[in-house]
C-alpha cells in the first residue's frame, strides 16, 4: 500500500489553495410537459413510442411488432415472453435473446432516458445481449430532467 | 524521444483532399450539432460554471475525495489498486489476470489505457486484447492511435475501413456500406466478448460519495465488457473524481452534448460493485496527473471530460488530423496536456493553434485552453525549444512590431514587394506560412494611409 501513500501524499503537496463546493440547483423551473419532451428527445436518439394497446394485451402487441423474434425474454409479469429472466443462471445464456421486456424503474424527460439496474434486469447482460429493448413505462415515473434523476428523493 | 514534427506529419494527411475535405465537414457537424444543443439548454452557461466549479473544488481537495471513494468501493465489495505510473498500471492488470488464467480481455473505449500503452504490454504477454468500440476497434486493426477522443478513427473514409475489414476481417474489399462495415465488426466481435474472460472499462466520473463510477458509451460495448465476462477492471484516472451524485447531473447533461450534440450517450452506465458470483478491481491511475495538479497555470487542464469539444472546433486540427499531433491526446487539449508528460517531445503543439481561442468558449468546464498554449509558447521560448526559423522570424518581428516607424517602413516595402516580387522569392522555404495556401492580394494603401487621408479629408 506504499503506493497509495505516495500518491496521496504527492497530491496533498500539489493542491492548490482550497476552492469551494457551488450548490446545484435543479433547474426545474417552467419546464415542458415531461411525456412531450420524452417523446421528442426518444425520436432524437432513435427510440420508437409506443402507445399501449387498447385491448391491454402487450404480449400479442409484442409479438406483431416482432413477428420472427424467436427468443422473447422477459423480466415483467405483465408478459409471459418464451423465457423468464428468473430462470436464467447465467449472463452468456441471454446471448440469443431477440426481444427482452424490462420495467425501468423511472424515466427521465429530457434526455429520453430510463434507468434499469440490477433489481429491474435481474441479470444485467439481458439489457446489451438482447437484439431489441421494450421497456414498460409507467407516464408518472418519467422525471423532468436529469437533476432530478440524480437527486436523492426528498422525503416529505 | 525526438521532437513530434506536427506541420509535417499533418503534410500527408492535408496531401488528400478528399480526406481533409470530409474530415473537416464531419468535425465541423458535429461542432454544429453541439450548439444546438447547447442553445437548447436555457441554464447552459450556468452549467459550465457549475461543472468548472465542482471540478476545481475536487481538484482542491482531490486526496480527501479519493480516500472517501476508496473506503466506499471497498465497502461495496471492489478491490481498489493504486498506481503511480503507466507501467504500474499494466503490471497491476497483467497480475489481476494472470492470477485467475484469464487469457483475453474485451474492453471498452478507454483513453487511460491508451495513455499507458496497456495493449501492447499485454498482448506481449499473450494476453488477446479487443477494443470493442466500432471506431477503437478499427484504428486497433489497423495499428493506429486513435485520432480523436470520441470517435477514433474519424480521419478514414468508410472506404478505407473497407480496406481494413477486408485485410483483418475477410469482408468485401469493394463494399464500403456503413451498414456492412458496422454489421461485420458487430458479428465478428459479439463471439469474443461472450468467450472473454475478463471485461474492461474507462471510466468517465467517479463518484466519492458512492464509491461508483460512471462509463458513458454509444454502442453498449462497455456494458457487455462489464456485465458478460465474471470479472470486471476498470482503470480509471484520478482526476475523474466528483463528490457526490447529484453533481452527475451537470456533467452529463454536458458531456454527450458537447461532443456529439446529442442529448446523452445511449448508455451512461453506473457501476458500483461487483455482481453476484462475479469480480470488480479499480486501479487509480496517477501518471504525471499529481505533478500536473502542482503547475500553477496548468493544473487548470486536470478539469477535462475528454469531450473533444474543442477539437472539433479547432480549424487547426480539422485540417491536419489528430495522428499528426503524434500524442495519444491531440487537438487543443493535447497542445496543453501533451506538453505537461514531455515539454521536448510535444513542444510543437502550442504552436498548432490559431489562438482563436474557440476552444475555450465550446469547453463545458471553462478550461482557459487558448490561454494555456500562449502560456506554453512563452515557456517554449524562454527555454529555448524553439525551431530556429521561427525564432529568428520572431526576433525580426519583435523588433519591427515594437517601433513604429520601422513598422510602417516595412509594411510599405512589404505591401510594395508581394506587388513585384516574383513567386518563388515570396513562397520561400522561411516562409512557412505561403506553403498551403496563397498570400492574400496586398491593399492598395496602409490602414495609417487610410486613416491620416480620412482625418485630412474632415
Amino acid at each position: 500500500m506504499s503506493n497509495r501513500q505516495a500518491i496521496l501524499a504527492k497530491l496533498r503537496a500539489a493542491q492548490p489553495a482550497p476552492r469551494p463546493l457551488p450548490m446545484v440547483p435543479l433547474f426545474d423551473h417552467n419546464l415542458p410537459p415531461a411525456l412531450m419532451t420524452f417523446k421528442q428527445s426518444l425520436a432524437l436518439i432513435g427510440g420508437t413510442w409506443v402507445d399501449a394497446p387498447a385491448d391491454g394485451d402487450i404480449e400479442a402487441a409484442i409479438r406483431a411488432r416482432f413477428p420472427t423474434a424467436q427468443v422473447i425474454c422477459s423480466a415483467v409479469d405483465e408478459v409471459r415472453g418464451s423465457r423468464r429472466i428468473e430462470d436464467v443462471a447465467d449472463p452468456h445464456d441471454l446471448f440469443d435473446v431477440d426481444v427482452a421486456v424490462v420495467r425501468p424503474a423511472f424515466a427521465v424527460a429530457e434526455t429520453a432516458s430510463i434507468w434499469l439496474s440490477e433489481a429491474e434486469y435481474r441479470v444485467n447482460s439481458l439489457g446489451y445481449l438482447a437484439q431489441h429493448l421494450v421497456a414498460l413505462l409507467d407516464l408518472d415515473d418519467i422525471v423532468g430532467n436529469l437533476h432530478h434523476a440524480y437527486h436523492p428523493p426528498v422525503s416529505d | 524521444m525526438k521532437r513530434v514534427d506536427h506541420v509535417k506529419a499533418s503534410r500527408n494527411f492535408i496531401a488528400d483532399e478528399k480526406h481533409i475535405e470530409f474530415h473537416d465537414k464531419r468535425l465541423w457537424g458535429l461542432r454544429t450539432s453541439r450548439d444546438a444543443a447547447a442553445h437548447g439548454i436555457p441554464e447552459w452557461e450556468a452549467l459550465r460554471t457549475l461543472a468548472s466549479g465542482i471540478k476545481e473544488h475536487t481538484l482542491t481537495h482531490l486526496a480527501d475525495y479519493l480516500e472517501e471513494f476508496e473506503r466506499n468501493a471497498i465497502n461495496n465489495g471492489v478491490v481498489v489498486h493504486w498506481a503511480a505510473d503507466a507501467e504500474e498500471h499494466n503490471r497491476i492488470v497483467h497480475e489481476i489476470l494472470s492470477k485467475r488464467g484469464a487469457k483475453s480481455l474485451v474492453k471498452s473505449k478507454s483513453m487511460l489505457t491508451e495513455e499507458c500503452g496497456m495493449r501492447e504490454y499485454l498482448e506481449a504477454r499473450g494476453i488477446l486484447v479487443v477494443e470493442t468500440d466500432l471506431g477503437e476497434r478499427i484504428q486497433q486493426l489497423d495499428d493506429e492511435k486513435p485520432s480523436h477522443i470520441v470517435v477514433p478513427a474519424v480521419h478514414k473514409l468508410a472506404v478505407d475501413v473497407a480496406d481494413v475489414f477486408a485485410r483483418k476481417l475477410g469482408t468485401d474489399p469493394n463494399n464500403s456500406d456503413v451498414y456492412y462495415l458496422a454489421d461485420a465488426q458487430r458479428q465478428t466481435t459479439r463471439p469474443l466478448i461472450l468467450n472473454a474472460d475478463a471485461g474492461m472499462t474507462g471510466c468517465n466520473f467517479a463518484i466519492a460519495e458512492t464509491g461508483g463510477i460512471t462509463v458513458c458509451t454509444n454502442e453498449g460495448n462497455a456494458d457487455l465488457s462489464a456485465n458478460v465476462p465474471p470479472l470486471h477492471i476498470a482503470s480509471i484516472g484520478i482526476e475523474k473524481l466528483i463528490p457526490k451524485l447529484e453533481h452527475l447531473g451537470v456533467f452529463v447533461r454536458m458531456l454527450s452534448r458537447s461532443a456529439l450534440g446529442s442529448p446523452i450517450t445511449q448508455y451512461t452506465s453506473h457501476f458500483r460493485g461487483p455482481r453476484v458470483g462475479g469480480e470488480m478491481h479499480y486501479v487509480l491511475v496517477d501518471n504525471g496527473r499529481s505533478e500536473r495538479l502542482a503547475m500553477d497555470d496548468f493544473w487548470y487542464s486536470l478539469k477535462c471530460i475528454r469531450c473533444g469539444a474543442c477539437m472539433n472546433t479547432c480549424p487547426v486540427y480539422r485540417r491536419s488530423g489528430g495522428l499528426s499531433y503524434g500524442g495519444v491526446y491531440s487537438g487543443p487539449i493535447g497542445a496543453i496536456i501533451n506538453p505537461t508528460y514531455d515539454l521536448k517531445k510535444y513542444s510543437a503543439l502550442p504552436f498548432a493553434s490559431t489562438m482563436n481561442g474557440s476552444c475555450t468558449n465550446v469547453c463545458p468546464v471553462r478550461i482557459n485552453i487558448h490561454e494555456q498554449i500562449y502560456k506554453w509558447r512563452q515557456i517554449i521560448a524562454e527555454r529555448h525549444e524553439l525551431p530556429f526559423v521561427k525564432k529568428e522570424a520572431m526576433k525580426a518581428a519583435g523588433k519591427v512590431l515594437a517601433n513604429p516607424k520601422l513598422y510602417r517602413a516595412a509594411m510599405k516595402t512589404a505591401n510594395g514587394a508581394l506587388a513585384t516580387l516574383p513567386r518563388a522569392f515570396i513562397y520561400n522555404p522561411f516562409n512557412a506560412w505561403g506553403k498551403q495556401r496563397e498570400v492574400p492580394a496586398s491593399p492598395k494603401y496602409t490602414f495609417r494611409d487610410w486613416y491620416l487621408k480620412r482625418n485630412k479629408a474632415k
